[in-house]
């Protein structure tokens, strides 16, 4: 296998190779275990900064802004920008990088576009993979543009240090909707087109959604953004760079990368155990038998999941 | 890697603004199961290039209609020979002359597609050519 030669080049900086390695954790799942077995050890270094909100709320125009203020600073910076897969056809459009022209060809940026391929709550399910290649290629910030969401999507938290959940003016009553669900994942708020007829109102109707909530000894900022000006940028940068020492002083980075691990082992022990479950029951016609059953009202699906769990937990 | 969509960059390069031939062929793409990056109006073939490379595309995808394409797309086949990346599928289409299709193809773009093609003239041609 070619693998050990792909990593030597991801580890300097080749972005062909940071493409394909991406490419492969997507699209292969025995391949993406070898790659994340041998890169895993090169990553952990990089600040994972989260960007959701609801549709059209200009979070790709704020990565973009963002991640030039990054560069400003001297940082390199990855981008995984993530659109939705239509259910239907397993097609997708991905138009993220639309806002993001200038970054295409600065050598110190890596944009990647992926669809969500199925995967709900709000990433795709090779995220994590890419977000691994992305830290092991080098890059100092990698941002994570969710797709837009609306109440319940919040895998981001498992995935980045620092969420900014991005709220635009004239939500107005919605933000009393949204208030349990995304509302909480915020360590920072972005209310961006603050150009826009309402922007105060729409700040201080979160704050006191905020204040609401149970007293933590961190309360988030909320940053007034014109993202498509540029206006207020830098402050919100400097916010997402104060939450990592937070993070850091008070030993809740630590805390809250072992919480995601722990998520995602658990994650992949269910898949794992899915898997060899489904494939012996189908390989045995249990299943399809079964589901006769239980579609004739002999069994119940609970009686049958029972019985499927009985026949393989003494093999597993 | 049975599965895996293919993948295709829709890019405009050139000055006209003129995008409504790249959407419909991006939204057909789409509805036909394949992962369609767009870029959005006046790229450059330096931006092009980038996009493919990082997007690790199977397919670019190129429709001008500015009449710059004798210039233009032979110059992103060159720059992503320089890359090492001559082994995506490049792809034109817009008001282009016949007289102008040879000349194009010669310089390595695989099909020029001009006005009337019907989209499925584009889905076939892609998934025969794609390298899988």
């Amino acid at each position: 296998m070619l693998i050990l030669e792909y990593i030597e080049k991801l580890l300097n900086g080749d972005k062909r190779t940071c493409a394909r390695l991406i490419s492969i954790v997507e699209n292969d799942e025995e391949e993406a275990k070898n790659i994340i077995k041998n890169i895993y050890k090169y990553t952990g270094k990089a600040h994972v900064i989260g960007i959701t909100g609801p549709p059209g709320g200009g979070k790709s125009t704020l990565t973009d802004k963002l991640a030039k203020e990054l560069r400003n600073r001297g940082k390199t910076v990855g981008i995984i920008a993530i659109d939705p897969t239509s259910p239907f056809t397993g097609g997708a459009i991905l138009g993220d990088r639309i806002r993001m022209q200038d970054l295409a060809t600065d050598p110190k940026v890596f944009i990647r576009s992926m669809g969500t391929r199925g995967h709900l709550g709000g990433l795709s399910k090779a995220t994590q993979s890419a977000v691994k290649v992305l830290d092991a290629y080098g890059a100092d910030y990698i941002i994570i543009e969710t797709v837009g969401v609306g109440q319940s999507e919040i895998d981001i938290v498992k995935t980045a240090d620092t969420v900014v959940m991005v709220l635009v003016p004239g939500l107005g009553d919605d933000i009393q909707a949204i208030k349990a669900g995304i509302m909480e994942i915020g360590d920072i708020f972005a209310i961006n087109k603050s150009d826009l007829d309402g922007a105060a109102r729409t700040a201080a109707e979160v704050k006191a959604v905020l204040d609401m909530g149970p007293m933590k000894d961190r309360k988030p900022p909320i940053v007034q953004v014109i993202a498509s000006l540029n206006k207020g940028v830098d402050k919100l940068l400097d916010e997402i760079l104060n939450h990592m020492e937070y993070l850091k002083s008070t030993g809740e980075l630590r805390k809250r990368r072992e919480e995601n691990i722990r998520a995602e082992i658990i994650k992949l022990i269910e898949t794992e155990i899915m898997r060899m479950v489904l494939k012996k029951s189908q390989a045995n016609q249990i299943l399809d038998n079964t589901v006769i059953e239980v579609a004739d009202r002999k069994l119940d699906p609970f009686s049958a999941c029972e019985d499927i769990m009985k026949l393989f937990s003494s093999n597993i | 890697m049975s599965n895996r969509p293919i993948r295709v960059l829709v890019a405009k390069p050139g000055l006209d603004g003129h995008d409504r031939g790249a959407k419909v062929i991006a939204r057909a793409l789409r509805d036909a199961g394949m992962e369609v990056i767009y870029t959005g109006l006046r790229q450059t073939p330096e931006q092009i290039v980038a996009a493919a490379i990082q997007e690790d595309v199977d397919v670019v995808a190129m429709s001008i209609l500015s009449g710059a394409h004798n210039h233009l797309l032979p110059r992103v086949v060159e720059l992503l020979k320089q890359e090492g990346a001559d082994d995506m599928l490049v792809i034109g289409g817009g008001v282009i002359p016949d007289e102008d299709i040879p000349g194009l193809k010669a310089a390595g773009i695989k099909e020029i597609f001009t006005p009337g093609t019907p989209t499925t003239a584009v889905i076939d041609f892609i998934n025969e050519n794609v390298k899988k």
